[in-house]
């Protein structure tokens, strides 16, 4: 405890990411330590180890010391240890995993195992302090497209996801047919400001009907065929055009799904999550269609976007207060469903 | 013994005939090394091999996690995309070998990457576009 209030320690490491944070009751960050973004100059006073991507057993000790430290907390004030245990890939999991489990044991805490979505979703309790369930998610990110009616903090039902690609990826992969680089979202989404929309025309992928699921992978192979068509008959190819036009085919669909099953299932508010809800031209596509339909809109701010542990402490944190407890025979899920 | 060969296929059909005869002669510890170009079809081609194995789960792009992995199928199936392996001690710490040298079926996206961790007997097979939209020419490794 800490000032009369539940502290909880936070480790993911299911993907690229090794992070770590400590968070009061819940929904107040005290810290939120990302390996990528480590200041590791001011860490090692000059000596620059490896903090690489995905190198989880590198990094996890010292993420961790460091979210304890910048938080202002040490072990004996630790409530509670919560720790992504899926979906994602198993040796990185593992290793957050074990590392959580080590701690839970050595100074006996509580652990308890949280699903890397909920998560996405629960950094939102973090960044808008007066959201409450129930509400729709639109979750979009690198390696996920889902949307999700949440109908208490911990009770969430998937309506649909990808068949294929995720949305963040078809972005990347389309990114480097037009030779803009990595990471994807951000370049798209800033070329695309300056391109017309209209200029080429990509099908819009709604599937069947009634389906919330979502296919991006034939678009990707619509651009590229529009390239080498227009390579061919040695036009030159109009970038920002291009973007605009596969951004706006890739956006339609999801803020009309994402709409619709908000306004079916009588939902007034629209939660979006995960490294894609920092794309500005969907935010003000969703605020555009939300505000026809009185549905107030929520998107945290980029830091709680992208893969982080301050919001796997705060899905942890609700676990827990529900009487959720993991022991030490928690396993990393790599398939793990909602 | 070694045996090559080439083979036009049309159109997205043709793929998944291929890939599912393809699976039916699959059998544990083998390695499926793709190699083409964003767009020929790795992941079509991935996903009619899954159908011939019988797994009932969307093969969905493991671009991100780097390998996804299904259990529904005759045989369980790892489907890697390699393509944001940076250095190779990455697939060490991936524990690669525990898929490629298990019970499973490896199938790999982008196999070029990892040319020196591909065994020896593995399945090859090469992607390149055709002439005509659609068409894609595929060179194949196989071993008897």
């Amino acid at each position: 405890m800490k000032d009369g209030k539940l502290v909880t320690l936070a480790i993911e490491s299911s993907c690229d990411e090794t992070a770590a944070a400590v968070l009061l009751d819940g929904r107040q960050m005290l810290s939120n330590i990302i390996s990528s973004q480590i200041d590791i100059h001011k860490l090692y006073g000059g000596v620059v180890p490896e903090i690489a991507s995905r190198h989880h057993l590198n990094n996890v000790n010292t993420v961790v010391s460091q979210a304890l430290e910048e938080g202002g907390v040490d072990m004996d004030d630790v409530d509670m240890i919560g720790v992504t245990y899926g979906p994602g890939l198993v040796g990185a999991l593992l290793i957050g995993l074990a590392t959580a489990k080590a701690y839970a044991l050595a100074a006996d805490k509580p652990l308890i195992g949280v699903h890397h979505i909920q998560g996405h979703i629960s950094a939102n309790y973090i960044e808008h302090k007066d959201l409450e369930p129930p509400f729709m998610a639109l979750v979009v990110s690198g390696g996920h497209t889902n949307l999700v009616e949440v109908t208490g903090y911990n009770e969430c039902k998937v309506l649909g996801g990808t068949r294929d690609d995720a949305v963040g990826e078809a972005y990347d992969k389309v990114a480097r047919v037009l030779g803009l680089g990595y990471p994807g979202g951000p370049l798209i989404d800033k070329i695309a400001k300056e391109g017309n929309p209209d200029a080429v025309e990509f099908k819009r992928v709604f599937l069947e009907k009634g389906s919330l699921d979502f296919s991006f992978s034939g678009i990707k192979t619509g651009v590229l065929n529009y390239v080498n068509s227009e390579k061919q008959a040695g036009r030159e190819i109009n970038v920002a055009d291009v973007a605009a036009s596969f951004q706006a085919a890739v956006l339609e669909v999801i803020v009309r799904k994402t709409v619709d099953s908000a306004v079916a299932l009588n939902k007034d508010k629209i939660v979006m999550a995960g490294g894609v809800a920092a794309n500005s031209r969907l935010r003000e596509m969703l605020a555009n269609e939300c505000s026809k339909h009185g549905i107030k809109l929520y998107h945290p701010s980029p830091i709680l976007c992208t893969d982080n542990a301050a919001m796997i402490g705060c899905a942890a944190y609700y676990k827990y207060i529900a009487g959720d407890r993991d022991d030490l025979s928690l396993d990393a899920v790599p398939n793990l469903e909602l | 013994m070694k045996e090559t060969k080439t083979i036009k296929i049309n159109n997205e059909t043709e793929t998944y005939d291929f890939g599912m005869k393809m699976a039916e002669e699959l059998k544990p510890g083998t390695v499926v090394a793709l190699v083409g170009d964003l767009g020929t079809g790795k992941t079509t081609l991935t996903k009619a091999i899954a159908q011939g194995l019988g797994v009932s789960e969307v093969i969905t792009s493991p671009t991100f996690t780097i390998v996804k992995e299904y259990e529904s199928g005759r045989l369980p199936l790892y489907h890697f995309d390699v393509y944001r392996i940076g250095d190779i001690d990455e697939m060490y710490e991936l524990g690669y070998e525990e898929y490629f040298y298990g019970e499973g079926v490896s199938i790999v996206e982008w196999a070029d990457i990892i040319d020196e961790l591909i065994p020896e007997n593995a399945i090859r097979i090469n992607i390149e576009y055709g002439i005509n939209e659609g068409e894609r020419i595929y060179r194949c490794t196989f071993w008897q």
